[in-house]
């Protein structure tokens, strides 16, 4: 009989700081990094008699989002109270919103989005001590900086199923959030935060398993691991004849360690009900036109006009829209190549900024030392057969080593391509001197051993050969 | 003037002798500090040592000494809600209502005692003792603007300010025998107003006559950047000059003037006023408020259900008092056990109760959807009566201790002003007669916004009913 094999089911809920100049219910100044406690009013310290408005740019921002994902947009949502005790809650209720959200409904490529709406951060807990965490910590301070900073949630149907597909999703969401500008979107910063709702279920069945939510991930990294070790763990426990507990999960990053925050037993009762100090959110056709015309062009378009207009294939396409920096990049360069003769071509191009993602840690290759000028003048150079593909991985490593000109590398290390049979023919002949056998079969007809040769003309030559241009000299010298 | 005659005075008749040149304002404070500071109802919580310095001698109320109830933030001022968990409270602002009272030339005299968080009919809830009625030390003055009423009444302050939640402002004036004027919901901004129930609370004037009211209130109204729920009032607020009701239609709502607790001389009161009325040429007909028997459950479910909420900020960590622990959970409770009087209590926990998750629709959603039924059937009244008039309350001040072991007893002091409370309309309380020597109250209620058709009614039936209030200003206070 064969082993079950299982699929996650996964759920994102994704909290974004906005980048508006204020808090979301008071006049504060957003914080950034100030010493605590200098970004307060008697509003967001929730002392008493205060009471909250809600900050117009917020909901601005909120309808962006909602469009950018093709949410339905409420004419009319509220904001409720969830209330609950903590330290860092000054007001002992969050505002947020329940069930009359802005934004239902969306999709965002291949997972569909369920609401989108509009709440308040918390503060800043520190805990001093040996625990770090508020059990056992010798004193516990509030920095209220943060609290007050207007969130949008996001939250996803339960469509990812992989944790790579969770993280490259989640890219593509930072990627179009920043695209808005409606948000820093930094996760080690913690102006974007994910939470994963994972269940797992045999594969071709339909019911959902029950789901365990992971807390706070602060970067895809961990997304990633977090999401595989909770894949891993549910797998592991269904395997051995156990049950999986709905229960609000804690991964340390540093010891892979997954722990239990409360289960569903210890789940809040937040008593929401509908905020009465704030009136309904009604969205005008004016407020509507304005976060319209404010939409830039997102990932999806950018990807559609990158394989329509400039004909990439898919792959390109997908990589340089869902990431905005390569794409702008890549823009920037194919600019660049524009004015070169020939000018530079598309597609190469973008095979070429693959490969100087791979070679460069960061996330922007515009932080790196080769600039879109020279990655153009490379390309170009391997377009106009003045370069060969290995002789330009070469230089592409220098690039990123040291920068610089590509054509002054090639002048100073000699890469330039070999070509032609004047220079070429010589070194074919060596080889086939020196592999007798080889040059037997080819003769009968068997091409096979082919690459025995073109390897000895590619190491005689530093790389510099065309593999294509060479089978053509071999075929000649061999009267094929 | 010597010091009985300028205690004489109404607010406005203090004006008035102030741009004639007859009384100085710093004279009138002093008159009204020396019986404020000697106090023997327990009015106050605060008195000042002196004219405020930064006063608006040139503003429209002259300098006319205000008394303040405790709940209205005022910066620098103690703020305590009536409560042990805000004791020594000093706010960092002044609430709008007061700020425009202060810019308009008021200046406040002191603070006013109340039920604690404005919860209670008796004012034998505050954490500082109960205030005593000045027509006899041995009853109650109503709650919980009980201060506010008891120090108009007795002459210890021209005029002040209270609110009302579900009749907080009208039964004292009533039971004090003085003006109290709910307000529609919305047109005085409620930021400063330590919140009882946000839904519910509004700020309005305790006086010694209709005319002073007005005064009082045109001076409060206003949008405010501060409260999103305040509208403003869309009329200039007029004193009132009406001495005759010709061509008005007073309802009488059969549910609002029967029932448990109503007392004989109460309704024979009220029917001798409704006689006036119609000498005045008012024409009263019946009318019908189907749901009204039912607004008092409704309301010991909704504003209970926001204090609940409105309450959970006073936990010890930022202000007030923080009683000694070892931990966070016991740092919330015992703070809140020691800082909350017993009515207190019993209010978070009904009101947590009815949020709770399983509970809500039975308890809240129902709540609110008779508060809904009601305000449709205030309209419907209004379609053919001008105002609803009903006895204010259903008894005359009750004896200290009468009512404190029974709170549903004390709850039905309120069954005849919550559903005004409920449908967000404006209600005068006017004093109407004696009952056993002790005032009896009119309530006058109409559609919201008429303030200025329903202060012109209240002023003429107070004219032709000449109440004589002086008794509660002899120094001995006892009139029976």
């Amino acid at each position: 009989m064969s082993e079950v094999r299982y699929e996650p089911v996964i759920g994102l809920e994704i909290h974004v700081q906005l980048r508006t100049r204020t808090k979301m219910f008071c006049s504060c100044p957003l914080s950034f990094g100030e010493p605590p406690n200098t970004h307060t009013c008697p509003v967001c310290l929730g002392l008493p008699g205060t009471l909250p408005v809600a900050n117009a740019e917020a909901i601005h921002y909120g309808l962006m989002i909602g469009l950018a994902v093709g949410s339905e947009l409420a004419p009319r949502s509220i904001f409720h109270r969830k209330n609950y005790f903590y330290p860092d809650l000054p007001k002992g209720y969050q505002i947020s919103q329940y069930d009359e959200p802005l934004c239902s409904g969306g999709r965002l490529a291949d997972v569909r989005i369920h609401r989108v709406h509009l709440e308040e951060d918390a503060a800043k807990l520190t805990h001093v001590g040996a625990s770090g965490r508020i059990h056992g910590s010798d004193a516990s301070v509030v920095d209220f900086n943060r609290g007050g900073t207007p969130l949008a949630e996001i939250v996803t149907e339960p469509d990812v199923r992989s944790a790579e597909q969770a993280s490259e999703w989640l890219r593509l969401l930072r990627t179009t959030l920043r695209q808005l500008g409606v948000s820093d979107v930094n996760m080690e910063e913690g102006s974007l935060r994910c939470d994963a709702n994972i269940s797992i279920r045999p594969v071709g069945t339909t019911e959902l398993g029950t789901k365990t939510e992971l807390k706070n991930m602060n970067s895809f990294r961990f997304i990633e691991r977090g999401i595989r070790a909770e894949v891993a763990r549910q797998e592991a426990l269904l395997r051995a004849g156990g049950t999986v507990t709905q229960e609000t999960l804690h991964f340390d990053p540093r010891t892979e360690a997954i722990t239990s925050l409360r289960s569903k037993e210890e789940a809040h009762d937040y008593r929401y009900f509908p905020e009465p100090d704030l009136p309904p959110v009604l969205i005008t056709n004016e407020m509507l036109d304005r976060a319209r015309t404010a939409m830039p062009e997102l990932p999806a378009a950018r990807e559609a006009r990158f394989a329509s207009v400039l004909g990439l294939n898919v792959e390109s396409a997908r990589l340089l829209s869902w990431r905005a920096e390569l794409g702008d990049y890549f823009e920037a360069a194919l600019d660049a190549g524009a004015a070169m003769q020939p000018p530079v071509e598309a597609q190469p191009l973008a095979n070429w900024i693959s490969e100087l993602s791979a070679r460069y840690d960061g996330d922007d290759p515009a932080d790196s030392n080769v600039t879109p000028q020279a990655l153009a003048t490379l390309v170009q150079l391997v377009g106009s057969k003045k370069l060969t593909q290995g002789g330009a991985k070469q230089v592409l490593d220098r690039l990123v080593a040291e920068g610089g000109d590509p054509a002054a590398i090639v002048a100073s290390e000699g890469l330039s391509a070999v070509g032609g049979a004047d220079e070429l023919a010589p070194v074919v002949r060596a080889a086939l001197e020196a592999n007798p056998d080889v040059a037997e079969k080819l003769r009968g007809g068997d091409m096979k051993p082919i690459g025995v040769i073109v390897g000895y003309v590619m190491k005689a030559t530093r790389g510099r050969a065309d593999g294509g241009e060479v089978t053509a000299i071999v075929r000649a010298e061999l009267g094929l | 003037m010597d010091v009985n005659e300028i205690i004489e005075l109404s607010a406005a008749a203090a004006i008035a002798a102030i741009e004639r040149g007859d009384l100085d304002a710093a004279e009138l404070f002093s008159a009204y500090r020396l019986r404020a500071e000697a106090d023997e109802l327990n009015a106050f919580t605060w008195v000042a040592e002196h004219l405020p310095a930064d006063m608006h001698a040139d503003g429209p109320l002259r300098g006319v000494p205000l008394a303040v109830k405790d709940l209205f933030c005022t910066a620098g001022i103690p703020s305590q809600s009536g409560s042990k968990i805000l004791e020594g409270y000093l706010p960092p602002y002044t609430a709008t209502s007061v700020a425009r009272l202060q810019d308009a030339g008021a200046a406040v005299l002191g603070k006013t005692n109340q039920d604690e968080f404005a919860m209670g009919s008796s004012n034998e809830n505050s954490a500082y003792g109960p205030v005593l009625n000045p027509w006899d030390r041995g009853r109650v003055p109503g709650g919980s603007s009980g201060g506010s009423a008891a120090a108009v009444a007795a002459g210890l302050a021209p005029w002040a300010l209270g609110t009302d939640t579900g009749g907080s402002i009208r039964q004292p004036a009533a039971l004090c025998g003085i003006v109290g004027l709910k307000p529609t919901y919305g047109t005085v901004s409620r930021y400063g107003m330590i919140a009882f129930a946000s839904s519910l609370d509004q700020a309005g004037p305790l006086t010694r006559d209709v005319t002073d009211a007005a005064l009082l209130y045109r001076h409060m109204v206003g949008t405010d950047p501060n409260d999103a729920t305040a509208v403003g009032h869309r009329e200039e607020i007029r004193l009132p000059t009406a001495e005759r009701l010709d061509g008005l239609r007073l309802g009488v709502p059969t549910e609002l003037t029967t029932g448990e607790g109503l007392e004989p001389g109460v309704m024979a009161a009220f029917e001798a006023t409704l006689a006036t009325a119609r000498g005045l040429g008012a024409t009263i007909e019946e009318c019908s408020l189907h749901s009204a028997p039912h607004a008092l459950s409704a309301y010991y479910v909704i504003a209970p259900a926001e204090a609940s909420s409105n309450l959970a900020r006073f936990d010890g960590v930022r202000y007030g008092l923080r009683a000694p622990a070892d931990d966070l959970v016991s740092l919330y409770t015992n703070t809140r056990h020691d800082g909350f009087g017993a009515e207190v209590k019993r209010r978070i926990l009904i009101g947590t109760y009815a949020l709770s998750s399983g509970y809500y629709d039975a308890y809240y959603g129902r709540a609110q959807k008779v508060r809904t039924l009601i305000a449709r059937e205030f309209a419907s009244v209004f379609e053919r009566c001008d105002f609803v008039v009903t006895p204010t309350s259903p008894g005359v001040a009750f004896e200290l201790g009468a009512k404190t072991a029974d709170p549903l007893a004390m709850y039905l002091n309120d069954s005849f002003t919550v559903p005004m409370s409920l449908a967000g309309i404006p209600a005068i309380s006017i004093p109407c007669g004696l009952s056993d020597g002790l005032p009896v109250g009119l309530q006058l209620a109409g559609p919201a916004f008429s303030e200025n058709r329903m202060l012109d009614a209240a002023h003429a039936l107070e004219q032709a009913i000449g109440f004589d209030g002086s008794p509660a200003r002899t120094p001995t206070g006892a009139a029976s």
